[in-house]
């Protein structure tokens, strides 16, 4: 449902400032969004001051130094810090990416941090991502063949019809994008949100999947596929580069396609 | 419950007693972008421009009804206030209006829709929109400026 502001548990108070050290020259502010679940009280935005020339070139390097040195409560996921696991998803300065991926010197002024928005959280930077989860497993995101493989022998691909799923399989699932889109934010209980779409048109895509007219089937539905309006903040946001809104687009063309 | 995922917003604490969880701020800190924005104005131009198309009507029905009422509404229309409503409504109708030709080109041939021809055509869209908008109100400023000068 449509609903612009917060709910009265979720809207945003100020909180604590950490200083920088009084000699530290290169001072940058983050300015970081903090809940817990034990404190009973409405979310708020910690200041941290952080000397830069101390950390490395990344947001999430920064996140690290302040969970390491400043303030060991802050809570937030990271693994691979090099824009392959998907765990650092984050809203940066008014944009979902990958805090492992965004430089702390594109940005000009302080830099804010929430949760990947419209997100239940569980605690600072953490969202469940439990539903956009049950979504993809939705589309059932693997395999599926009446056809037995050859024997002793993988099912083989030409290199064009391998081609076709450039830019679809290289989705990491941060949900990034999802969580980026207004449609998503307003009817994401019935809507599958660019993430979960761009996965059902990779396996629409794969010559060796023999479920294409199934899938098709299943997206048709005003809801699931077509509370797509095209905002392509999706495509905007995307930390690897990838196109979900042309995903979708391509998408619903085969809808149609498929019919005349 | 009338959206399922009111679910997820059921946490707990760590001594495992419940706690509702925050909804993470949205409209709140997300930066508007151009491709953005302009979906959201379609969508409030088009309500506006449903409402607009009722006062049209009016002016139509009153231009039906005889010289007296039509004057009537033609002192509204003519007011300050009902330019404004009117030059809304004009830039309502070419926003509309353009964005529509766009969506009608992404859903019936998925073309266009790269990042960088996403934002190259929001930019190429503001100025036409605003290019047809006062161009239109140049004309008609100027047909009354040589009205009143005969």
């Amino acid at each position: 449902m449509v609903e612009f502001r917060l709910p009265q548990n979720s809207r945003i108070g100020v909180g604590k400032t950490f200083h920088a050290a009084p000699d530290a020259k290169n001072v940058k502010r983050f300015k970081i969004y903090r809940w817990s679940p034990d404190d009973d009280r409405n979310p708020v935005t910690d200041t941290y001051e952080v000397d830069l020339d101390k950390i490395g070139p990344m947001v999430l390097d920064a996140l690290i130094y302040i969970k390491n040195e400043i303030d060991p409560t802050l809570s937030f996921r990271r693994s691979c810090r090099e824009g392959v696991c998907g765990s650092c998803a984050m809203n940066i300065d008014g944009h979902n990416t990958l805090a492992c991926l965004k430089y702390i010197k594109d940005i000009n002024s302080d830099v804010p941090i929430y949760p990947l928005p419209h997100m239940p959280v569980v605690k600072d930077l953490i969202p469940d991502l439990s539903g956009p989860y049950a979504q993809l497993r939705e589309v059932e995101p693997w395999l599926k063949s009446d056809t037995p493989p050859p024997p002793d022998k993988e099912r083989l691909q030409s290199v064009e019809e391998r081609k076709k799923m450039d830019g679809l399989y290289e989705c990491i699932l941060c949900f990034c994008c999802s969580t980026s889109c207004p449609s998503y934010w307003w009817n994401g209980d019935k809507y599958l949100g660019p993430a979960v779409l761009l996965a059902a048109m990779r396996w629409v895509s794969d010559s060796r999947d023999e479920y294409a007219g199934e899938r098709l089937n299943e997206l048709e539905d005003s809801m699931r596929l077509y509370a797509c309006r095209t905002i392509m903040n999706c495509t905007q946001t995307c930390p690897k580069g990838l196109n979900p809104a042309k995903a979708i687009a391509e998408l619903k063309h085969l809808q149609v396609e498929r019919k005349i | 419950m009338s959206d399922i995922r009111e679910t997820f917003y059921v946490g707990h604490k760590s001594d495992g007693t419940l706690q509702k969880r925050p909804m993470s701020p949205h409209l709140q800190v997300y930066k508007p972008i151009p491709s953005m924005s302009l979906s959201i104005l379609n969508r409030i131009t088009g309500a506006a421009l449903a409402f607009g198309s009722t006062l049209m009507v009016a002016w139509l029905a009153s231009a039906a009804k005889g010289p007296k009422s039509f004057k009537t509404v033609q002192k509204v229309t003519g007011s300050f206030p009902g330019q404004v409503v009117l030059f809304g409504f004009s830039a309502s109708f070419f926003l509309h209006f353009i964005r529509g030709i766009r969506h009608l080109m992404w859903d019936s041939t998925a073309k266009r829709l790269e990042k960088e021809e996403i934002n190259k055509d929001s930019k190429i869209d503001i100025v036409g929109i605003s290019a047809l908008t006062l161009g239109l109100w140049t004309i008609i400023i100027g047909k009354r400026l040589s009205k009143k000068n005969k």
